[in-house]
């Protein structure tokens, strides 16, 4: 159920092949999964907790390695390419973590000292930028262990961003963030996303993921069981019409006239598959039926119904 | 910063000098380990102040006698008290540390998507470890040296070949001991280097290298195991004595040298074969 969704004019920046990890344990946490994350987009990856997300991402970085299968980043196979091109991908895994008894400022610059590409003379300019970005400038002399959840995960992305990247992972980045900051987040990543850079989002926010998401791929028990534009998988389901009124079974019997399918009362409404049915006339038929319409939608199948459909479970931990 | 800017890494001048002082910033901005400075600063002041004290000659021993006659060797004698235990466990705290502190953290998966090589990993923490165990002994020394010089003064370094030595030399002579300290516990880093690319408990890789010191030591007092002796690595520690002799023979120091520099090798490709083919799951 892998679609491809790379075409030859728009190269991967992520690609795996068969990529599979089997613990010691013998536990197989990725199964041969096939990723395509197009250049430029962003990329929602999504699944439960246990389906092998992050285990996918630490071999994408080179943090363990594949028990078989590959995987690329910006054409460069992992874990061989890690110094040519790691330096050009930030990455936020499973949570941000630093030394807790040094500065936000002074863990920024212990990262930015390890990376061997990183010029010493502009330090101060690239850490200043990162914690401007992500709002932490105030806060940058204080001990990051006095830092609370959304400001240690605001750290993690202002890490993330030390340098320009052409490809960001970030595993769960509004994870602990308040409102205010999970929308200041979101606006940073499709602020970066217009600039050109990828952005893979693994996620179990599936708003998030909606809003903000060009490509959705879903993992459910190690297995990617789904993979597209999101556009697409939206249209694999069929679109509803929904009709909120005092009178259900007079909306329902209007809506069978006018040939809709599936149509099902639920109190306060009905609702049948839109099909080919325009909305408007729709409305017009129920009107003029004198159906006390209170409210009439349409609803696209969204990720989440979807998700329930490809995985048969909601947001459970797989075993 | 849009992906149009980003320009193909190139290694930055100086890149390993700074990840490297960026380690000794860790290990010594650390304060728990400034903590760790001071309790061994304490032992040679303790010494000084009790011996001046109670008026006494200085001890039975050997350089305990001669602390009265010449300070430098409160900075021996201090030493020599804490070669057994106290420096061990300094040296025992930062190796185990070393990568299983960055595990245990979380950081270390940060260091490695920098990208940090992980070769050039094991080669900044036994740096680090080397610097700071070199620190740890000439702390001991100089405060030692100078609370001894202080309270007794800087008359004649007695050898103990009988021979009386300048205040210059004696002071060689006490930079020798540092540095052959030094070596010996460089050589327990680099086990506990390895031992904390294990485990991502650093103070359970701390206890295991202390407690090899100890029972290393405990080996080498049963003299039904002479057959292993050498091989220990505590074995030679002890070996600094002929650095108080005159005229100095290096070569005797052959064997402790040769020891220590083998345990750093081994132990070190052990640390590196070990953790550039590990998975990082912290």
């Amino acid at each position: 159920m892998t679609a491809g969704v790379v075409d030859a004019a728009q190269p991967a920046a992520v690609v795996t092949e068969g990529l599979t990890k089997r613990f010691r344990s013998g536990q197989l946490a990725v199964d041969g999964i096939d990723l395509a994350v197009p250049q430029g987009s962003v990329y929602g990856f999504l699944g439960p907790n246990g389906s092998g997300k992050t285990t996918t991402i630490r071999m994408l970085l080179g943090l363990l390695r594949p028990t078989a299968g590959g995987a690329s980043l910006l054409g460069h196979a992992m874990p061989d390419g890690a110094a040519e091109v790691l330096p050009r991908v930030g990455a936020l895994v499973e949570g941000p973590a630093f030394h807790p008894y040094l500065s936000g400022w002074d863990n920024l610059m212990r990262l930015d000292a390890a990376d061997r590409t990183a010029p010493a003379v502009s330090a101060s300019d690239r850490i200043h930028t990162a914690l401007d970005r992500v709002g932490l400038a105030a806060a940058s002399a204080k001990r990051y262990r006095h830092y609370s959840l959304g400001m240690r995960q605001r750290l993690g992305i202002a890490a993330a961003l030390l340098r320009p990247r052409e490809l960001l992972v970030l595993d769960e980045p509004t994870n602990g963030l308040d409102p205010q900051g999970t929308r200041e987040v979101r606006g940073l990543l499709v602020e970066l996303a217009r600039g050109g850079t990828t952005v893979v989002l693994s996620s179990h926010l599936l708003a998030e993921v909606e809003q903000v998401c060009t490509h959705v791929g879903v993992m459910h028990r190690g297995r990617l069981v789904a993979q597209d534009t999101l556009e697409a998988l939206h249209a694999r389901g069929a679109p509803r019409a929904v009709v909120t009124t005092s009178e259900p079974a007079a909306a329902a019997r209007v809506l069978a006239a006018r040939g809709l399918a599936d149509v099902s009362v639920e109190p306060p409404g009905a609702s049948a598959e839109l099909g080919s049915a325009a909305p408007a006339d729709l409305v017009a038929a129920l009107v003029h039926a004198d159906v006390p319409v209170s409210g009439f939608r349409v609803s696209a199948t969204d990720l989440e119904e979807l998700f329930v459909s490809l995985t048969g479970e909601g947001f459970d931990v797989s075993g | 910063m849009s992906a149009a800017e980003v320009v193909a890494p190139t290694r930055a001048r100086g890149a390993f000098g700074r990840f490297f002082r960026s380690e000794l910033w860790l290990i010594f901005g650390r304060r728990r380990n400034w903590i760790g400075g001071l309790i061994l600063a304490a032992v040679p002041i303790l010494i000084a102040v009790v011996i001046k004290a109670s008026g006494s000659s200085g001890g039975d021993t050997f350089l305990f006698g001669q602390i009265t006659q010449n300070g430098l060797f409160v900075g021996l004698a201090a030493l020599t008290v804490e070669m057994p235990f106290f420096l061990p466990i300094a040296v025992a705290a930062i190796s185990g540390d070393a990568v299983a502190g960055e595990a245990n953290l979380g950081t270390l998966r940060y260091l490695l998507a920098t990208p940090v090589d992980r070769t050039r990993l094991v080669l900044v923490k036994l740096g680090g470890i080397g610097v700071f165990t070199l620190a740890a002994t000439a702390l001991v020394a100089v405060v030692g040296a100078v609370a001894g010089l202080a309270l007794f003064g800087g008359g004649g370094f007695v050898t103990l070949s009988g021979t009386t030595l300048g205040f210059g030399a004696g002071l060689g002579r006490l930079a020798l001991v540092c540095l052959y300290m030094t070596l010996c516990l460089t050589a327990l880093g680099a086990i506990g280097l390895f031992v904390s690319t294990l485990t991502e408990q650093p103070i359970a890789a701390g206890i295991a290298v202390l407690g090899l010191t100890v029972v290393s030591q405990i080996l080498d007092q049963l003299s039904q195991l002479s057959a292993i002796h050498r091989y220990l690595p505590t074995h030679f520690w002890y070996d600094y004595g002929e650095l108080l002799r005159d005229p100095l023979d290096l070569t005797a120091l052959g064997p402790g040298v040769l020891s220590a520099l083998v345990y750093v090798a081994v132990f070190t490709a052990a640390a590196w074969a070990r953790f550039t083919t590990a998975d990082v799951s912290s």
